[in-house]
């Protein structure tokens, strides 16, 4: 026993730094790993308040751009609202009892922290508990997918990027129903790669991809890229497209939040099944 | 409270604070990330506590884990450098460093390259292999290595000649 203390007190600060190292190193490797959210993330009350403040000194640089982008957001939308079937002026009564499927509910938000070179990407968004964010959540803006929800507090929320290499999101090529995976290789942050698109599906180079509309996370034909270059294996039935995106990653601040108002009871249906079977 | 523990409390706040609004932001040709932020474990005074040290250099790694959403490989960088400080003092400055006749910043001299560069490159090697964590990735591994180090290396020196205390 007398040894044991003695050995102890004797290599204290190795044993402290062999506790430390693997604390730390179970940290790392939890980052890594698929399907686990962070433990630590950046969506607490310090490192948000900081990130928020600097961001308003620095937001000031992209205004243009992003005055710019909500200017073609909006004449976009006046296209839709202008040529719609449905015409809305005041002799032109809805009819109440007509009511449109409401699936989908957005929030917007702003990005305070963007990161983009790193091989798991994360952003910080200002918005959380409070304003209704809640994990799971697709962020989009108005030239497609940016990321899911991946950790949110009272304040701040945390966004799994689509340039992150454990992301993964349903995606299909605009107009047809072959349905793929986009995932990102970690290489260059301007372009993504769709899998699993079989080979008979007619492909050419600009043909927009879209999201798929099988999970939750995205409605139907939020557009993610454009098809950059198709690669094709003699050993698989599947192609891998590079998929340039519409979003300059670098270069983004305002982001939309989408919610599916029934995924509680999707999800509840879904896990009855799986328990039935 | 005396002088030396206000000093690297303030040092501690000033390197977290620009490390996580200024360098982190800074991405030369889109990979090259400076993180000087080591100078706190490099300049943490000689002759104290060895268990205090460690855990402040856990602190310092966490925070800038949690500020980066990067897991913990800020902290095993961190710590591991701390934990091999004493014997990169003695490989770099060697007699001078066991008598305790020296403050590291005193002069430019070719021991305290020795000792930044060594330390910055244990330092960096740890946290790039872990952040990426692939070896598909081992060329970018190491070009991020050696490019990123010399930025730091840079870095640390032009902030050390700043700071240090002006000679009559």
């Amino acid at each position: 026993m007398q040894q044991i203390i003695y050995f102890i007190t004797k290599n204290s600060t190795k044993l402290l730094f062999l506790l430390l190292l693997v604390v730390s190193l179970y940290l790392t490797v939890q980052t890594h790993s698929y399907h686990q959210s962070q433990m630590l993330h950046s969506a607490n009350f310090v490192s948000g308040t900081i990130y928020e403040k600097t961001n308003s000194i620095t937001e000031y640089l992209h205004l243009k751009d992003e005055n710019n982008r909500l200017a073609e957001e909006n004449a976009k939308m006046k296209q839709i609202l202008y040529n719609s079937q449905l015409i809305i002026d005041s002799t032109f009564a809805v009819n109440p009892e007509i009511r449109f499927a409401q699936d989908y509910k957005l929030f917007n938000a702003k990005i305070i922290k963007n990161s983009y070179f790193k091989k798991e990407n994360y952003l910080t968004i200002k918005g959380g508990k409070v304003n209704g964010i809640k994990k799971d959540m697709g962020v989009i803006n108005s030239k497609g997918v940016i990321g899911i929800v991946e950790n949110v507090s009272k304040n701040y929320a945390t966004v799994q990027s689509i340039l992150n290499t454990h992301t993964k999101i349903g995606a299909k090529v605009s107009n047809t129903n072959h349905f793929g995976t986009i995932t990102w290789d970690g290489k260059n942050a301007g372009y993504v790669q769709l899998m699993d698109i079989p080979k008979l599906a007619a492909l050419r180079k600009g043909d927009s991809i879209v999201t798929g509309g099988i999970s939750t996370i995205f409605p139907e034909n939020v557009p993610v890229g454009l098809v950059d270059k198709v690669f094709t294996s003699k050993n698989s039935n599947f192609y891998t497209i590079s998929v340039r995106l519409f979003n300059d990653m670098t270069n983004i601040s305002s982001v939309y939040l989408i919610e599916h108002v029934h995924i509680k009871e999707i999800t509840e249906l879904e896990e009855q099944t799986v328990s039935d079977e | 409270m005396n002088n030396t523990t206000i000093l690297n409390t303030f040092r501690f706040i000033v390197l977290v604070f620009f490390q996580v609004t200024v360098f982190n932001n800074i991405h030369f040709f889109g990979f090259v990330t400076p993180y000087p932020y080591i100078l706190f474990i490099l300049l943490y005074p000689l002759n104290t506590n060895r268990h205090l040290f460690l855990i402040f250099s856990f602190l310092l790694g966490l925070i800038l884990d949690i500020f980066n959403n990067s897991g913990g490989v800020h902290t095993t960088a961190c710590i591991t450098l701390a934990f091999v400080r004493e014997n990169l003092l003695k490989m770099a400055f060697g007699y001078s460093y066991e008598f305790h006749m020296m403050r590291i910043t005193d002069k430019f001299s070719s021991e305290l390259v020795t000792y930044v560069v060594t330390s910055v490159l244990i330092h960096h090697t740890l946290l790039i292999s872990l952040e990426v964590f692939n070896f598909n990735f081992i060329l970018e591994i190491l070009l991020r290595i050696v490019t990123s180090s010399a930025f730091t290396i840079i870095l640390i020196f032009l902030i050390i000649g700043l700071i240090k205390s002006p000679r009559k």
